[in-house]
């Protein structure tokens, strides 16, 4: 039997509801793991990453440490996947951008209702957040996306049989959309 | 006078035209120094035009401006020859001295500093505009009496002569130049041969417009005249604002009896009765001497009603202001300019000769092809086509700047080649031309054996030398910046393509850049070179594919060894969260090299 | 009319009547050809550049170019689908399309026209431009982010409302839309839920108030079927409504 794929997936600034839609691929998930083996992913708790064939990262990149995940990712990763609206354009984070870092953090920690004791945290176990979110390919090569928020189970079961059986990528029309 | 009264007389003066709409707003944004809120809700009630209308066309024009600038509106040119003869760092001394930041008025109102687009001085750089008046040859002592000037609030009438003073810079003469012809004459063959024999001269003569594109001049007027209509226009194109052209605003200095001629030709033979030139704002300081020359050429009968006592000749040219926008040159945007709206390229078909100004059928010429006409008109094909090649008759004017000992106006017969011309103007260490302007072609010394001509390098008459110690990079960046501002945001691929390719270069500048993003920059290229909507989106990805093409070197040796490169900085994207929380530990910084 | 005048259309063959464009004929005859700014019932325009197709190796953009006889008209080919695809890109990353966060969505012509050229990511660097959005009207909403500068607004309001609410401030990349009112909000014009201006916007940019979600997502106008076969999205404003 051949050698099993390695496959990690991360998430950066996004909800988690792209890695759901990866559960989402129900009981499809057995013959995926006949073929493939999760390195670092939230599904297996691994926290570092070795060398692997496929990177899937949900998410956007908001701060100094998904800068860090991503570019390890592309370090370790023969093919990078962006995975979901917010890894492919910022998506529902990078609605932030129409504002200043200043005026986010100022409406979060100074001048929200409710705000008890305002003060902008500067503990420096807290990752430094980037003036804006950028979508993950302005950080590194991307080699395929996966639009939806989230891309349905359906859209990701379609990608990874297809690029395991090394054959071009086609979605039938109702697998891919932006929502 | 209130504000009223001053609108209510402009509008007055253009029989509340709305199409006069962009004259009016001229005037007062020289008047006041902006139009105001009150100013664009009375002429909208004069002009019968909405209120954002009006604000979309100041929006839409460099020099007209909805907030006060400083009393003393300086504009310094940012043309890549104002560079190299170091219009920026007179820019820095001049903010400094004045204490203004670049493109805010001081906080007295008396001074604003900005830059602008190629003024068209270029052989007399670096130059820069004061309420649309024309200095040249700035340097840090002219600068420094500039500064004593405005200090001193002496009005820019008052400033010293040699300031204002624009020289015409002569330095080769051919038949257009030389020609000694004197005022009526081509109006007087074509009243004693007739329109029908003096079209079929033009037509045979080969004459080609001048502005660069080339269309036969002869076939523009046969079109425009078999167009049936109640009206008839002649318009000359006096935008001249392709960077590091100026011989338009020679010929209007010293020749522009000979280009009225020229138009008045034309309507004489297209039967039109009203020209107009569209002078672009830049060339402020001509308008005054251009009106001079109208007013005599009526005096003496060749202007008006029954021109040179010919029954039913009648024409008469009026003089339209640009206000700071390439896109004017492009013939359809011009048009619109001239109706008083924004300067958006039409789409064609239809094209001006059936439905140009005011829909009626139009001739748009160059300022030099007009000249041109009126002279084959005096003394026949022949005699032009003695000169140039067998697709391109006649001579070409150029414009001449940069690295040479004698910048200035040369014509040349058509099949000059570059090393001729680069010889003539004493460029002695060329690392290469760039023909044609900013959307023109960039020739790297291999290609000097080329010439000047239709068939092979066409030109409107830019002509910019560059010495092999210059960085041909920087070259590019300005034109790149400068097609940002000028794209008129009409199209896609135009609008958003450009401000694409100009961060790229920038990215390439400044080091942060991979083989991935040269790749892109002929993608876009490509893109914007086979969709946009009109030339200037055809043209503007041309610095960048020609130089990736004939320049690699001055991409490659900035890449990064990676072929992939973030599109920003990522440490510097950390800045604004360090100033917030005062962090500068090692987690407050992304590793540049991992 | 008359059966002498044809083009090719990717080799079917299209009747046209004199003064068409290529975009008239190809939908007359019932051909798809993806387009943003053109709507037939006004005058085209010729800006958002979706529609290019090549005509006998030039390249032009359907809506305005009048159709020609005999000539072969590349509406589908790899090359005319990449291009097209770059300029949605260009235009997705030009402005703020956050479509999870969008009313539109499922219903907008920009994301029907870009599911229908496959594309699956924006692709270029986002210029992430700063804009606001106008709520001040009691049934109408505009969020700039999503403004594509079709002008299909300026021109339904211009020349069938006759109001001209709408107008284009700016030049180049700073292009935007401008409303005309004293204070610059939509609130503030003459503008009202009925105004043809208000159903012509094929993106998100202006849309209806209390009228969100009413259709669930999965539901909507290009949730199952392309645009290709459905149509624009303005042909669909009066079933939305209703």
């Amino acid at each position: 039997m051949a050698e099993k794929l390695k496959v990690a997936t991360a998430s950066l600034c996004g909800c988690f509801g792209c890695h759901m839609s990866i559960l989402d691929i129900d009981e499809r998930i057995l013959d995926l793991v006949q073929v493939a083996e999760f390195d670092r992913s939230p599904i297996t708790d691994i926290k570092t990453i070795g060398d692997c064939d496929i990177g899937i990262i949900e998410g956007g990149v908001a701060n100094a440490e998904n800068v860090e995940v991503l570019l390890e990712f592309r370090k370790h990763c023969k093919i990078l996947i962006a995975m979901g609206a917010c890894a492919i354009n910022g998506g529902i984070p990078a609605m932030r951008n129409s504002f200043t870092l200043k005026e986010c953090l100022e409406e979060a920690y100074v001048d929200g209702v409710g705000v008890d004791n305002p003060m902008i945290p500067q503990d420096k176990e807290i990752p430094m957040l980037l003036n804006k979110v950028h979508p993950i390919h302005e950080v590194v090569k991307v080699d395929h996306f996966l639009p939806g928020c989230p891309p349905s189970g359906d859209t990701i079961w379609t990608f990874l049989t297809e690029l395991i059986e090394g054959k071009p990528i086609r979605f039938p029309y109702e697998q891919i959309h932006y929502d | 006078m209130s504000i009223d009264t001053y609108i209510d007389e402009i509008t007055a003066a253009t029989r509340n035209r709305p199409d006069y709409l962009l004259q009016n707003l001229y005037e007062i944004q020289y008047q006041y120094s902006y139009v105001s809120d009150q100013a664009i809700k009375l002429l909208a009630e004069k002009l019968a035009l909405s209120e954002s209308f009006i604000v979309g066309v100041i929006g839409f024009y460099s020099f007209l401006h909805t907030t006060p600038r400083g009393r003393f509106d300086i504009l310094i040119s940012d043309s890549i020859t104002d560079h190299m003869l170091g219009s920026r760092g007179l820019l820095d001394t001049l903010c400094n001295k004045l204490g203004v930041a670049l493109g805010q008025p001081r906080a007295d109102g008396r001074v604003t500093v900005d830059t602008t687009s190629c003024t068209g001085m270029c052989e007399q750089g670096p130059a820069m505009l004061v309420n649309g008046w024309t200095v040249t040859r700035l340097d840090q002592n002219r600068i420094e009496q500039i500064v004593e000037l405005i200090e001193a609030d002496t009005a820019v009438e008052e400033w010293p002569q040699e300031f204002l003073t624009v020289d015409d810079n002569i330095q080769r003469r051919d038949i257009l130049l030389s020609d000694n012809s004197n005022a009526g004459d081509a109006l007087k063959a074509l009243i004693e041969q007739g329109d029908e024999a003096i079209l079929q001269q033009i037509e045979s003569s080969g004459l080609r417009g001048r502005g660069g594109a080339g269309f036969r001049t002869g076939m523009k007027w046969r079109f425009c005249k078999q167009a049936d209509a109640d009206q008839h226009y002649v318009v000359c194109n006096a935008d001249e604002g392709e960077p590091g052209t100026f011989k338009d605003r020679v010929l209007l200095n010293s020749y522009a009896d000979k280009v009225f001629e020229g138009m008045t030709l034309c309507a004489g033979i297209i039967g039109a009765t009203k020209g107009y030139v569209y002078l672009r704002a830049e060339y402020r300081y001509l308008r005054a001497p251009l009106e001079q020359v109208l007013r005599k050429r009526r005096e003496t009968g060749l202007l008006g009603t029954d021109i040179l006592g010919k029954q039913g000749f009648n024409f008469d040219i009026e003089i339209h202001m640009g206000a700071g926008a390439y896109i004017c040159g492009e013939e359809s945007s011009l048009i619109e300019s001239l109706e008083g709206k924004r300067g958006i390229p039409r789409i064609r078909p239809p094209f001006p000769v059936t439905h140009g100004y005011l829909n009626k059928p139009t001739v748009v010429n160059n300022v030099e092809t007009f000249m041109a006409a009126a002279l084959i008109a005096v003394h026949g094909a022949n005699w032009f086509g003695s000169v140039g090649t067998e697709e391109s008759s006649g001579t070409k004017l150029l414009s001449i700047s940069g690295d040479c000992e004698r910048p200035g106006i040369y014509e040349y017969p058509f099949g000059a080649s570059m090393q001729h011309i680069l010889q003539d103007c004493g460029a002695t260490d060329a690392q290469a031309v760039q023909v044609a302007g900013a959307a023109g072609a960039t020739l790297p010394a291999a290609e000097f054996n080329r010439c000047i001509a239709f068939e092979d390098v066409a030109t409107g008459g830019s002509f910019m030398v560059f010495n092999q110690h210059r960085d041909m990079l920087d070259m590019v960046r300005n034109f790149a910046h400068f097609f940002v501002h000028e794209s008129c945001g009409f199209c896609t691929p135009c609008r958003v393509g450009c401000s694409l390719m100009k961060d790229l270069v920038d990215k390439v500048y400044t080091g942060h850049a991979g083989q991935y993003d040269l790749d892109e920059m002929h993608k876009i290229g490509e893109l914007m070179l086979k969709s946009s909507h009109c030339g200037l989106g055809t043209t503007a990805p041309n610095p960048m594919l020609d130089t990736l093409n004939k320049f690699p070197q001055i991409y490659n040796e900035r890449l990064k060894h990676s072929s992939y490169e973030p599109s920003f900085d990522l440490d510097a994207a950390l800045q604004d969260a360090r100033d917030i929380t005062g962090r500068d530990d090692a987690g407050a910084h992304i590793g540049t090299e991992s | 009319m008359s059966t002498s005048k044809t083009f090719k259309l990717d080799g079917k063959t299209i009747s046209f009547n004199d003064g068409d464009t290529i975009m008239d004929a190809a939908l007359r005859a019932g051909e798809y050809i993806p387009h943003l700014c053109h709507n037939p019932e006004f005058t085209p325009h010729g800006s958002c550049r979706v529609c290019i197709v090549d005509v006998n190796g030039r390249q032009v953009s359907a809506c305005t170019q009048p159709a020609m006889a005999g000539s072969e008209v590349d509406n589908a080919s790899d090359n005319i689908m990449r291009q097209r695809r770059e300029l949605l890109q260009m235009l997705f990353v030009e402005g703020n399309h956050i479509c999870p966060a969008c009313e539109k969505s499922g219903a907008c012509q920009l994301q029907a026209v870009a599911y229908y050229t496959n594309m699956l990511s924006p692709h270029f660097t986002h210029f992430f431009p700063r804009r606001t959005v106008d709520a001040s009207h009691p049934d109408t909403a505009i969020d700039f982010d999503r403004c594509i500068l079709c002008e299909l607004c300026v021109r339904a309001s211009r020349d069938v409302d006759h109001k001209n609410v709408f107008a284009i401030d700016g030049r180049g990349i700073n292009s935007h839309l401008v409303v005309n009112s004293p204070t610059g909000k939509l609130g503030d014009s003459s503008f009202a839920a009925s105004d043809k201006a208000a159903h012509v916007c094929p993106v998100g940019a202006i849309l209806p108030k209390h009228t969100g979600y009413d259709k669930p997502i999965g539901d909507r106008l290009y949730d199952r079927q392309p645009v290709s076969i459905v149509g624009d999205v303005a042909a669909h404003e009066q079933e939305q409504e209703h």
